[in-house]
């Protein structure tokens, strides 16, 4: 019987396996960022052991960051914590790319970026959103802290295997629809629980269509209805989007690299233990509406009503949501108003996703009273866009052009929302408080959140 | 690590599901660079309604957390696990969890037991009516135990060897150190490296 992807990266990385105890791992890279990995350091200080290899380690500072310079950290504790991971990186050896360099960013958009995110590897970070760097066909996924100590010291994990499930997007995308439209759908169909133990490959010609940055924003938000990991099999797009960055193989270990890499598809008779399918022509812009990913509902909805739902835990996690969020059901999705709107984070803070937003709001104003903060993913994100004339496109409209970082997609750093606030978001997460204490989240793509921005309320750029 | 066999104590019925990392901890606590100290974090949004359940007197002092269905979802925080047990938790019981909480949780000695929805329902039902319940997670015999009643849970064989014992994993994987180095050996010349000047 034939392999699937995930199969075949698995069981080129197995180190040793042994009846009845997980396999052993072997981790082709391992990202490193500063708010998962000191307790992880502190652990190898005191066993007297060193970083296995720090040539397969990649830290950067992103989740502390300001964003609206690149020198002063005004909270000492967010300053210790940055600190300390610079201290660990130059104690053990390990390359970090600190706030002010030119390859600092978040950690899920400089690995791509460097071309040291490649198919067929294992990646892995203190970060669920690892997931991210499956779009490249990569098994990657978030681990915790103790995980990070025992890769640090080993280069290594146990893990034991996880179903595999296809994830098939049939048809196409609709112009003006999104990859995050339709990951926002997908997760509102199958819910936030629905991958729970698999690592999920995206298939189909919708997927093939997409850019690795479409990609990137579907594998991203794979954690966020509970997978293990996503993925999507490496083709021509992925080749090309590689072709000639720093850590690319390049000459003859780019052609060794391509020819294996090729062989990584998913084999015809490959089976799946869950199949899952969703109709990308039927997908519009999509929103959430209340505080889980799964809640969500086409821009052209209205809020549900909670008895609608079936399921008891549903009906009260829905009326719990609404309350928080301060929503009625029947509003209509495109009457609700917000004060905020945030592009940018490791979901969509890339290149393609401000070019998107910046051809919306070009020549357009932001709405009185919205703040707009567009925050690249990166620092070479932000230069890129900046040789492309964005920021100028970002600043006449009147949003702010800020550093790259995490910024306001978690509630860590100087950016977050007060109490009450109402945010159109591009990020991953619209947890209770995840954009700061009593914030209210509406989960958008780039080019809904430029609308929104211009319009004061949720809408889409054909609205405008 | 710490050792799990068999623990008895009161519980604390959390009746919400979803109950992500988020509220398990806010990304604002997580600037310690210790283990310790994040018990003040833990579901800080929630401390200030009177109505939560960990501001009930009669739940003060429960090690045993019974919550609803998707526990510890989201963000991959092992902060989570050590505000749990921060706090004075042993175990958390749930009908299902988020996979990276779980396996962070197996870590630390932190123990999730999976229960079918009815039996966490039953549990519930029990703590609220006599908060004094005491509620035995035994990991020997893989079996919660509460009011005369009992339900079995999964734990595959190694994972429960390795908390009986409480053998550091690092540890285990060093044993297999020259299997690391021979597969290391054979990796092929295109994976890539980051330089390391
Ligand atoms: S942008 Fe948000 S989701 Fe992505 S790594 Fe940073 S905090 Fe995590």
């Amino acid at each position: 019987m034939g392999r699937t992807l995930a199969e075949k990266i698995w069981d080129a990385h197995v180190v040793r396996s042994a009846e009845g105890e997980p396999d052993l791992l072997y981790i082709d890279l391992h990202l490193v960022h500063e708010v998962t990995s000191p307790q992880a350091f502190d652990g190898l200080r005191a066993a007297g052991r060193k970083v296995r290899r720090p040539d397969l380690t990649l830290a950067t500072e992103d989740h502390n960051t300001p964003t609206d310079n690149l020198v002063t950290i005004a909270d000492p504790v967010s300053r210790t914590q940055l600190e300390t991971l610079r201290r660990n990186a130059v104690e053990f050896g390990v390359p970090l790319h600190s706030l002010g360099a030119a390859e600092q960013g978040i950690v899920h958009v400089i690995g791509p970026q460097l071309g040291a995110t490649q198919p067929g590897m294992t990646i892995v970070c203190g970060d669920s959103h690892t997931s991210t760097h499956g779009a490249f066909g990569s098994i990657a996924f978030g681990i915790g802290t103790s995980e990070v100590e025992h890769v640090l010291a080993t280069q290594t994990l146990p893990q034991t295997k996880p179903r595999t499930m296809a994830v098939t997007v049939t048809g196409a995308l609709r112009p003006g629809v999104t990859a995050k439209d339709l990951i926002l759908a997908l997760i509102t169909q199958v819910g936030t629980g629905g991958g729970q133990g698999h690592i999920v490959e995206y298939r189909g010609e919708a997927i093939r269509d997409l850019s690795m940055e479409g990609r990137m924003t579907i594998c991203n938000m794979s954690i966020e209805w509970g997978a293990r990991a996503g993925m999507v099999a490496p083709d021509e797009t992925t080749f090309a989007y590689l072709k000639g960055r720093p850590n690319a193989p390049a000459g003859a270990d780019w052609d060794a690299a391509v020819e294996y890499w090729r062989g990584l598809a998913t084999d015809e008779d490959a089976v799946f233990d869950t199949e899952v399918t969703i109709d990308a022509g039927a997908v519009e812009p999509f929103v959430t509406w209340g505080t889980n990913p799964g809640q969500g509902a086409p821009l052209s909805g209205t809020v549900p009503v909670p008895e609608s739902f079936a399921d008891e835990a549903a009906r009260t996690a829905a009326e719990r949501a609404l309350s928080y969020m301060d929503l009625t059901a029947g509003t209509k999705l495109r009457d609700v108003e917000v004060d905020v709107v945030f592009l940018g984070s490791c979901t969509n803070g890339r290149l393609e996703d401000l070019r998107a937003a910046a051809e919306v709001i070009s020549g357009r104003r932001v709405a009185e009273g919205v703040r707009m903060l567009v925050v690249p993913g990166s620092a070479k994100v932000r230069a890129a866009a900046e040789a492309e004339g964005l920021h100028e496109v970002f600043t006449a409209a009147g949003a702010e052009w800020r550093f790259a970082g995490c910024s306001m997609c978690l509630g860590m750093n100087p950016d977050v929302l007060t109490p009450g606030q109402r945010s159109a978001s591009t990020s991953n997460r619209n947890f209770e408080g995840r954009q700061g204490r009593g914030g209210r989240t509406h989960l958008v793509s780039p080019a809904v959140a430029a609308a929104t921005a211009v319009a004061g309320h949720l809408a889409a750029p054909a609205d405008l | 690590m710490k050792k799990f066999t068999v623990h008895t104590g009161t519980g604390v019925p959390l009746r919400r599901s979803n109950v992500d990392t988020d509220q398990i901890i806010p990304a604002v606590y997580l600037k310690r660079v210790t283990r310790t100290g994040f018990a003040d974090g833990l579901f800080s949004a929630w401390r200030n309604d009177p109505e939560f359940v960990l501001n009930n007197p009669a739940f003060a002092g429960g090690t045993v957390l019974v919550a609803g269905t998707d526990f510890g979802t989201g963000s991959s925080r092992e902060h989570a696990v050590w505000a749990l047990q921060d706090h004075g938790f042993a175990a958390v019981i749930a009908p299902r969890f988020g996979d990276i909480f779980r396996g962070n949780s197996l870590k630390g000695g932190l123990l999730p037991v999976q229960l079918p929805i009815d039996a966490v329902e039953t549990l519930w039902k029990l703590i609220e009516h006599d908060p004094t319940t005491q509620i035995t997670v035994d990991l020997v015999e893989r079996e919660v135990r509460a009011d005369g009643r009992s339900w079995s849970f999964e734990l595959d064989d190694f994972t429960r060897w390795r908390l009986l014992e409480g053998l550091d994993d690092i540890g285990l994987t060093l044993r297999h150190e020259a299997d690391i180095a021979a597969y290391e050996s054979s990796r092929p010349s295109f994976k890539p490296s980051i330089a390391t000047t």
